[in-house]
């Protein structure tokens, strides 16, 4: 005989809704579903049928298991949830306490600037020479026209090493000039060079450091001229200090290496006690350059009848100093924690010209 | 070089104001030092006198002062011990600002009498530290004028810079000189009277050099003035003298200062009557010999150094410095004068060699002008003569002449060759002419140009060209950006220079601060860090605790750490890349990359994830600094014998076969205590690492591509294996023996546990090892996984002497 499958369904339905725990599902599965559940009870009911009359009670005894599977199935996903809130819900943490602790350090300013400003020069098609701290007195002084006795040679305060028993006594070197020399040594021309570096000199208070850095550069050609320094150190003074539009003074002055010789000023506000690159009526002295010398060239093997050129120097620290706001020298040398936390900048945005030179005052916030 | 802006009118014709020469200076390049203009600051004050005093009825210290500052009485209270009737002053109405005490004057009370205004004292005026007393001034002094004029304080000074070729420009003249060139304004010729010459000088001059010497003074002039009255000198001298910092002497005195500055001519003024015999022999020294100079000081000599010597004896630093024997003083009457020519180099050696620096030294070493001698005795002499009476002798020389006549050979079109600015060869010629020298066209492109006789710096065309370009001015230059080599710039570094820029970030990344210290270090420290020596030892260190060149960089980090130590951060991680000295030769300098970690390797927070930093941290630094120079790492062998300064226990030799390519570990507790970084409330270890960037070699490059990746489809299995062994057998022996074993299927293993104590003998360790089995061909089946770990089992037992645990 069979049941009413309207009622049939009916009370499997609202049995299933009833049902308050995953235990509750499953035995509502084994009444309705299950081996001798009521609904499988129906089916095998269904051979005492014949016809169409089994045909149609078939398809709807098969409606009706389709649809409790399916409610049981619901219902079960929602207990389950129901407990896992319950469970989730006994594991609430305090989500504002700290993450584990990660270190990041910070590189140094002065490796930053050095960066930018390979960088820059490298857009230039510039090439990075280095040569020895430790310098004989031909390399530091006299391959650059700065014989003994020259009034020039005191004002380098030139740290000297013990003498070897010829009596010949080496210097630290006290710029970076004596690179020149060894590149035009080395090299022939064309010459597009610059060597950064560390150079000493014995002076040693607010504003000197009894060691510092130095950038030289130096380009030789056929066709050099003066018109090319100052394009091209005007080019690398806009980039570095990220001013398009900043003023660049080139001044009569002296180095005996070079001839003619220039200092060169860049463009500053000093309104408000504050210094600001740009604009603004005064004038800060950065750089040093000038036309080769013919005598160094000549010193070097490369006759100034054919080549000429120029060099420059110029001091890491004050550059850097004023591109980022340093206003002291002396902790550069220090290590001082504090300072490289907040001058030092994140090792993962250097410099480059995709992505930019220019570090923004906020970019060394982040952990420690 | 300091002047005032009157003195610089003295030489140039000019309507120029201050401010264009000022801005015209630089660009000649004679750098603006600064400007002190101190007339606004002392308008207020003017000249009065005081005509009564009475004392203060309510205090002792005080007199109440009456002043005439040229209009009506004034009521000033005095408080200076000086103050008298009659006494003529600087006086500050009220109303002026003094900028000593920082104060606007108001009529006040003081102890009960009303004061309005003040007499001041230098200082208050700031005019220099003089407190004592209040100025007293001339008594003809004008009552009621503004003080500063009358003293001639409200001239500006000027101080500009000089480079060391611009002698010419160590003299007010040479400044003026300069700027007619550039066309602000015309040199005026130097005038004076005429003097009548009395006979000869009663001292004569005789150079004895040598024939194969003469350069050492190829020129003197010298002349006796006679009945000399060595007073004061008149006020404008000294107001200009004391206006660029130095202190009125007497006539005698100032006026050879006076001329230095003003000419850029240094000269000697003796005593003639203490001169003994007739004549003054300029020669060298003998060894040995000595004299005391004009600062009392006696000076030992040898014989490559100028003096000038009487019969005697020498009492002359030729150039450099006078003697105190024959020097002049207020009693002078009879002054013998010396101009002379000395070479620059003997000046400079000798000066240094005694380290005697003087005004004089100064120019002579940069070079003087060369006809100074002759050209302007009888200015300086009409000078001496008006200032100080008397009579002048006729002219006393020797010596035939400084040889500075040279022809520099000039192609005008190398002005445009060398800074792409076309200027006319006539504009060329005369800007040269107007600068002294003398152009010679021989031809369109054939120039021979003589540079004036104080222009020694000029030798080639290079500084032709300097000199036409700062007349015209660097601004003519173009700007003309370097033409480009490539289209797409090419990499600025090479393998081995992008080294040090790939370590530091990764270092920083690693959570390390990258500090830069002095490439020198004291010498106990350079020593106990395997250096030191002579040759990398300084002769002139500016302190003991930078003699010697580094050795390491590992003291500059320890000394760091003691620092922020000692401003209370205990916990800290620094490296540095920087040189190393191994010796003086240009080849002797190595890069060092060398990290510490000192303390805790976190802050204390609530997941307590910090831990003490040790070994281990530093062994994990040098690693990722090798991997990330190239070098395969998993091949590396680890020895027990790095430098003394490490934990002899917990430290080790990284290597590539013999080859040492790092050190780590934990540093030596003495090394600690020595930079105070051990005991006390410090907690934690301290480890670190050095490598030597050159000991790596630089991975050669065979191009961009990758090898072919190939990954197996078959899945890999894990087996773990615990081994019983001598305590003595490392971890990298055990995995080497693990390794070799499982060729090819493993191809990974690692220690995952080392345990000594209960259950394990004396001497004895368990290592238990985690191995990675990756098959190629096949899934692996059971009887393939145990003959591997049959052949792990069976290498380690006879590389290890080690047994499976049970």
């Amino acid at each position: 005989m069979l049941p009413d499958l309207d009622q049939l369904k009916e009370s499997a339905i609202a049995s299933i809704d009833e049902a308050v725990t995953l235990d509750d599902l499953d035995a509502i599965r084994v009444d309705t579903l299950g081996k001798k559940g009521s609904i499988s009870n129906a089916m095998k009911s269904l051979g005492q049928q014949t016809g169409d009359a089994r045909r149609d009670a078939g398809q709807a005894l098969n409606a009706i298991k389709t649809a409790v599977a399916d409610a049981i199935d619901a219902k079960k996903r929602m207990l389950s949830r129901a407990v896992l809130d319950e469970k989730l819900n006994a594991e609430k943490t305090d989500v504002s306490l700290t993450p584990r602790p990660e270190s990041v350090g910070r590189i140094h300013p002065l490796s930053r600037t050095l960066e930018e400003i390979t960088a820059i020069f490298a857009e230039m098609g510039f090439t990075v020479a280095e040569g020895p701290e430790i310098e004989s007195d031909f390399y530091n002084f006299t391959a650059l026209n700065i014989p003994p006795e020259h009034p020039a040679r005191q004002e380098h305060d030139t740290f000297y090493l013990t003498p070897d028993k010829t009596g010949k006594r080496k210097v630290l070197r006290t710029h970076t000039s004596p690179v020149q020399i060894r590149t035009m040594e080395s090299c022939t021309p064309p010459i597009r060079i610059i060597a950064p570096g560390r150079t000493y000199r014995s002076d040693h208070d607010a504003t000197h450091s009894p060691m510092f850095q130095q950038c030289e550069g130096l380009v030789i050609g056929k066709d050099i001229h003066m018109g090319h320094l100052k394009g091209c150190l005007i080019d690398f003074c806009r980039t570095f200090f990220g001013v398009d539009d900043l003023p660049v003074r080139f001044r009569p002055s002296y180095f005996p290496f070079t001839e003619p010789s220039a200092e060169v000023d860049i463009g500053c506000s000093r309104e408000g006690g504050g210094l600001k690159i740009g604009g603004g009526g005064d004038w800060l002295e950065i750089l040093g350059a000038g036309m080769v010398n013919p005598k160094v060239l000549e010193n070097c093997g490369i006759d100034p009848n054919e080549y000429q050129g120029f060099a420059f120097g110029v001091g890491l620290e004050r550059i850097a100093m004023l591109k980022y706001g340093i206003p002291d020298l002396r902790p550069f040398y220090d290590s001082d924690l504090r300072w490289m936390r907040h001058y030092g900048f994140m090792p993962f945005d250097p410099p480059s010209v995709h992505l930019g030179l220019n570090a923004s005052s906020t970019n060394t916030r982040g952990s420690t | 070089m300091k002047f005032t802006w009157g003195w610089l009118n003295d030489h140039l014709d000019t309507t120029a104001d201050m401010a264009t020469i000022l801005d015209a200076l630089p660009m000649l390049g004679l750098e603006v030092e600064g400007v002190v203009d101190k007339s606004a600051a002392l308008a207020p004050f003017i000249i009065a006198k005081i005509t009564a005093t009475a004392k203060h009825p309510n205090a002792d210290s005080l007199q109440v002062c009456t002043v005439n500052a040229g209009g009506d009485d004034i009521e000033v209270v005095c408080g200076a011990p000086n103050a008298r009737v009659g006494m003529v002053g600087v006086f500050a109405p009220v109303g002026a600002y003094v900028p000593g005490i920082d104060l606007t004057l108001t009529t006040a009370e003081i102890r009960g009498v009303t004061s309005n205004g003040m007499m001041c004292s230098e200082r208050e005026m700031m005019l220099s530290d003089e407190h004592d007393g209040i100025i007293a001034l001339d008594d003809d002094a004008p009552l009621g004028k503004g003080y500063a004029e009358w003293a001639g304080l409200n001239d500006p000074i000027i101080e500009i810079a000089i480079t060391p070729n611009r002698a010419d420009c160590l003299g007010v003249r040479g400044v003026a000189r300069d700027l007619a060139a550039a066309g602000y304004g015309t040199l005026k010729l130097l005038k004076f009277d005429e003097i009548s010459t009395d006979g000869d000088s009663l001292i004569k001059w005789n150079i004895d050099m040598g024939d194969d010497r003469v350069h050492l003074c190829p020129r003197v002039t010298g002349r006796t003035f006679s009945n000399v009255t060595n007073a004061a000198s008149p006020q404008w001298m000294q107001q200009r003298l004391t206006a660029i910092g130095q202190r009125p002497m007497s006539a005698l005195v100032d006026i050879t200062n006076y001329t230095m500055i003003d000419l850029g001519r240094p000269l000697h003024a003796y005593d003639a009557d203490k001169i003994a015999g007739d004549t003054l022999t300029i020669r060298l020294a003998k060894d040995g010999e000595a004299f005391t100079a004009l600062n009392d000081k006696t000076y030992k000599l040898d014989a490559e150094m100028i003096v000038i010597a009487d019969a005697d004896g020498v009492d002359d630093l030729g150039g450099i410095m006078g003697g105190a024997r024959t020097g002049i003083s207020d009693a002078t009457t009879n002054m013998f004068l010396e101009i002379a020519i000395f070479d620059p180099i003997s000046i400079a050696t000798t000066g240094r060699k005694l380290n005697l620096n003087s005004d004089a030294r100064y120019r002579f070493e940069r070079g003087l002008d060369a006809t100074s001698p002759d050209t302007m005795m009888d200015y300086i002499s009409a000078m001496v003569v008006s200032i100080c009476g008397g009579s002048a002798s006729k002219v006393a020389e020797a010596g035939a002449g400084a040889d500075w006549q040279r022809l520099i050979a000039y192609n005008p079109s190398r002005c445009a060759a060398l800074t792409a600015v076309q200027i006319a060869s006539s504009k060329q010629a005369e800007i040269l002419e107007n600068l002294g020298f003398t152009v010679v066209q021989d031809s369109d492109d054939a120039w021979s140009v003589q540079p004036p006789s104080w222009r020694g710096d000029i030798v080639g065309a290079a500084d032709l060209v300097e000199e036409v370009m700062r007349v015209v001015g660097f601004d003519e230059i173009p700007e003309v950006s370097l033409p480009r080599l490539s289209v797409v710039a090419t990499p600025a570094v090479d393998a081995v220079q992008k080294r040090p820029h790939t370590i530091k970030r990764l270092l920083a990344g690693r959570g390390m601060m990258e500090a830069v210290t002095f490439s020198f270090l004291d010498a106990k420290t350079a020593i106990r860090f395997g250096g030191g020596g002579d040759a990398l030892t300084l002769v002139n260190a500016i302190s003991a605790e930078l003699t010697t060149m580094r050795p390491s960089i590992m003291p500059n980090l320890l000394a760091a750490l003691m620092r922020n130590n000692a401003r209370g951060e205990g916990d800290a991680s620094i490296f540095e890349v920087g040189p190393i000295f191994m010796g003086d030769g240009a080849d002797d300098q190595r890069t060092s990359a060398t990290g510490l970690r000192r303390g805790m390797t976190a802050p204390r927070e609530w997941t307590n994830a910090a831990r003490p930093v040790d070994w281990a941290d530093a062994r994990g630094d040098a690693i990722a600094v090798l991997s990330a120079l190239g070098v395969d790492t998993d091949s590396l062998q680890t020895t027990t014998d790095a430098p003394d300064w490490y934990h002899p226990g917990q430290s080790g030799v990284l290597r590539q076969g013999r080859k040492a390519l790092a050190y780590f570990g934990a540093i030596h507790p003495e090394v600690l205590q020595d930079y105070d970084l051990d005991g006390g409330n410090l907690k934690g270890g301290a480890a670190g690492f050095e490598i030597i960037l050159e000991d790596v070699a630089l991975p050669k490059f065979k191009g961009t591509a990758r090898p072919l990746a190939q990954f197996s489809p078959f899945q890999q299995v894990g087996r773990d294996f615990a081994f019983i062994l001598n305590q003595d057998i490392t971890a990298e022996q055990l995995l080497r023996a693990v390794k070799g074993a499982g060729k090819p299927l493993v191809t990974a293993a690692t220690v995952f546990d080392v345990y000594q104590g209960k259950g394990i003998a004396d001497g004895a360790k368990s290592m238990a090892v985690a191995v990675t089995l990756q098959p190629t061909k096949a899934t692996l089946t059971e009887d393939e996984i145990e003959a591997v770990s049959s052949a792990i089992i069976a290498a380690v037992e006879k590389h290890c002497d080690g047994q499976l645990r049970g």
